[in-house]
């Protein structure tokens, strides 16, 4: 009775009117919002569970819609085909997309970086123009960029080499403003003022004090501009015919085109994605802190 | 330490639409059947009345901002109503559904619209035979405006999802508890206390999805092949490529490509004026 005694109380306190309505539709309403949050994740996770099964299909199973069973589990004889399919070029675009967003987002990842401690750190005249000027180039459209980029770089005569898609990939005007806002967060004033006193240099100051604080806002923006590379499609549709050179995105769409005349195609096209998209997953789940920040960088300050 | 993006900058920004720009004043004209050699001739904005006067051009934009009107409200609304969700006491396993949610972002657009380009076949795709089998024949080909919208919602509403997730858990808890003290349910607190609150985050990702918007070019190529009602010209995007591709028209091109960011910057504009001039008019109106 006496333990009953408190726990009655407090459910009539709030209570206005009959005796459990408050209770009722406060665990119908957790039931709705869960329900709601499950739905909207079926309907993100279930097209990728749709690729997993499907990487698993022969041609015939795929186009016959037949369901998935051990008796039809085809998925190493589509990886052996995923593997010699014109001499295993799948995989040369596996490694040139792990060069160009590897390669490529490091260094612009250091390049924003060092703009983005540059416009916290020192001042100049006009810096907060070219600040906006910067901001500016945020607004253009990357894919609006792409067709001038190939008319400048045909000019120039770089079209269909390495230079042509790696070049354009070490600009981010975003990531500059992101680094600029994560030195504005990490960079005590303090520290570099006593850093200069002690006698570093400038480039010292920045090496060895500016970008050890910063590493989040770093990694940050490496992982943005590592996944904008790995999924730009457009810039290598401009600039590259060389399917040596191609990145994975641009060999999948190459296959695609061709599945219309040879079936075939169409279990390496699907494989083939699934394993694209792996890197990137795995990438998402382990850095969850960092992508976070990024989004929440960007959005609240 | 600015120079390297500096340089960078101009050489892969500032200088292509510079180029653009001049480009899009000449015309290539060839002699004969082609075998004369061609020479260009400054043509002023010939090319931009040329685009301008365009059916097909001009039937891009509508796409586009057919497009938009459809997407922009289901997808802001989508996420919003999600990051609510989650942000309410009640939601369970937030770590786990941020995370779900956001997984089709990581996902390049190409394989995303590969994929649902499949599940979209009837034969291959589960979804359009369980319909079919229910007695619902869909043809999702057929209507190429949902079809491509439903990618783009499938990619981005759980990216901007945790952006107003984020900015919700920003908001302090006091401004909450007071809405509760003065007897605001959950709903009134959403509508009148917290969406207010993140009005920059609404901000920054309606301009971000604006230009997204007008740069649709991956989704409907995808789709080009397969559904008879995307046409090759389909949005201001595609119209610039085809031109350079497969007319090899450059100065068309480059004159589409001008417009294109030209209309990106003046929506731009007009979104962030529009955001802005409110939230600056009811600043106003408080102090």
């Amino acid at each position: 009775m006496t333990t009953l005694a408190p726990g009655r109380a407090r459910t009539r306190r709030p209570a206005r009117s009959a005796g459990d309505r408050p209770r009722r539709p406060r665990s119908l309403s957790r039931a709705g919002v869960n329900a709601a949050l499950v739905l909207a994740t079926a309907y993100t996770l279930l097209p990728l569970g749709w690729l997993l099964t499907a990487a698993a299909k022969n041609t015939g199973d795929l186009l016959g819609g037949r369901t998935l069973s051990p008796a039809t589990w085809h998925l190493g004889a589509n990886l052996h085909d995923l593997a010699t399919t014109g001499d295993g070029i799948y995989f040369r675009w596996y490694l040139n997309s792990l060069l160009y967003a590897g390669i490529g987002a490091s260094l612009c990842a250091l390049v924003c970086v060092a703009a983005g401690y540059a416009f916290h750190v020192h001042d100049f005249p006009g810096k907060e123009k070219v600040f906006g000027l910067v901001l500016l180039g945020v607004l253009v459209p990357t894919t609006a960029l792409a067709l001038p980029m190939y008319l400048l770089a045909s000019e120039v005569g770089v079209v269909n080499t390495f230079w042509a898609v790696f070049l354009p990939s070490l600009v981010n005007p975003f990531g500059v403003y992101l680094a600029r806002v994560f030195c504005a967060g990490y960079l005590p004033g303090e520290v570099l003022e006593a850093a200069r006193i002690d006698g570093a240099g400038e480039l010292r100051t920045f090496r060895s004090i500016g970008l050890r604080m910063v590493m989040p806002g770093l990694v940050t923006v490496f992982l943005f501009q590592f996944t904008a590379i790995w999924n730009n499609f457009f810039l290598p549709l401009v600039m590259l015919s060389d399917n040596r050179l191609f990145p994975v995105s641009l060999g999948l769409y190459n296959w695609n085109t061709q599945t219309h005349a040879f079936p075939e195609y169409y279990p390496l096209v699907i494989t083939g994605s699934l394993f694209a998209v792996l890197p990137l997953v795995a990438a998402f789940v382990g850095l969850q802190r960092h992508w976070k920040a990024g989004l929440t960088a960007g959005s609240v300050k | 330490m600015l120079a390297p993006f500096l340089l960078l900058f101009t050489a892969c920004t500032l200088v292509p639409i510079g180029y653009a720009g001049y480009l899009s004043l000449f015309t290539e004209h060839r002699s004969g059947l082609g075998f004369g050699g061609s020479e260009t001739v400054f043509t002023g904005l010939g090319n931009y009345t040329r685009a301008l006067g365009d059916a097909a051009f001009r039937a891009g934009f509508v796409t586009t901002a057919e497009y938009c009107l459809l997407y922009i409200p289901l997808m802001v609304g989508l996420s919003l109503l999600l990051a609510l969700l989650l942000d309410s006491a009640l939601a369970r396993a937030r770590r786990f559904f941020q995370l779900a949610l956001f997984l089709p972002h990581a996902v390049p657009a190409i394989i995303a619209a590969l994929i649902w380009m499949y599940l979209y076949t009837p034969g291959i795709s589960p979804v359009v035979d369980a319909l079919d089998s229910a007695g619902w024949s869909a043809d999702p080909m057929a209507h190429p405006l949902p079809a491509v919208v439903n990618i783009a919602l499938w990619e981005w509403t759980g990216y901007n999802m945790v952006i107003f997730y984020a900015a919700l858990q920003a908001i302090p808890r006091e401004v909450l508890e007071a809405a509760v003290v003065d007897g605001a349910g959950a709903l009134r607190t959403a509508v009148a206390v917290k969406i207010p609150l993140i009005r920059p985050s609404l901000a920054m990702v309606g301009l971000f999805t604006v230009i997204g918007s007008l740069q649709l070019f991956t989704e409907p190529v995808i789709l080009h092949g397969v559904s008879p009602g995307v046409v090759s010209t389909w949005t201001p995007n595609m119209y610039a490529y085809s031109a350079a591709f497969e007319r090899g028209d450059y100065g068309l091109a480059a004159a589409s490509s001008v417009l294109l960011a030209l209309a990106a910057a003046a929506l731009s504009y007009l979104v962030t004026r529009l955001t802005r001039g409110r939230g600056g008019r009811r600043s106003e109106d408080t102090a």
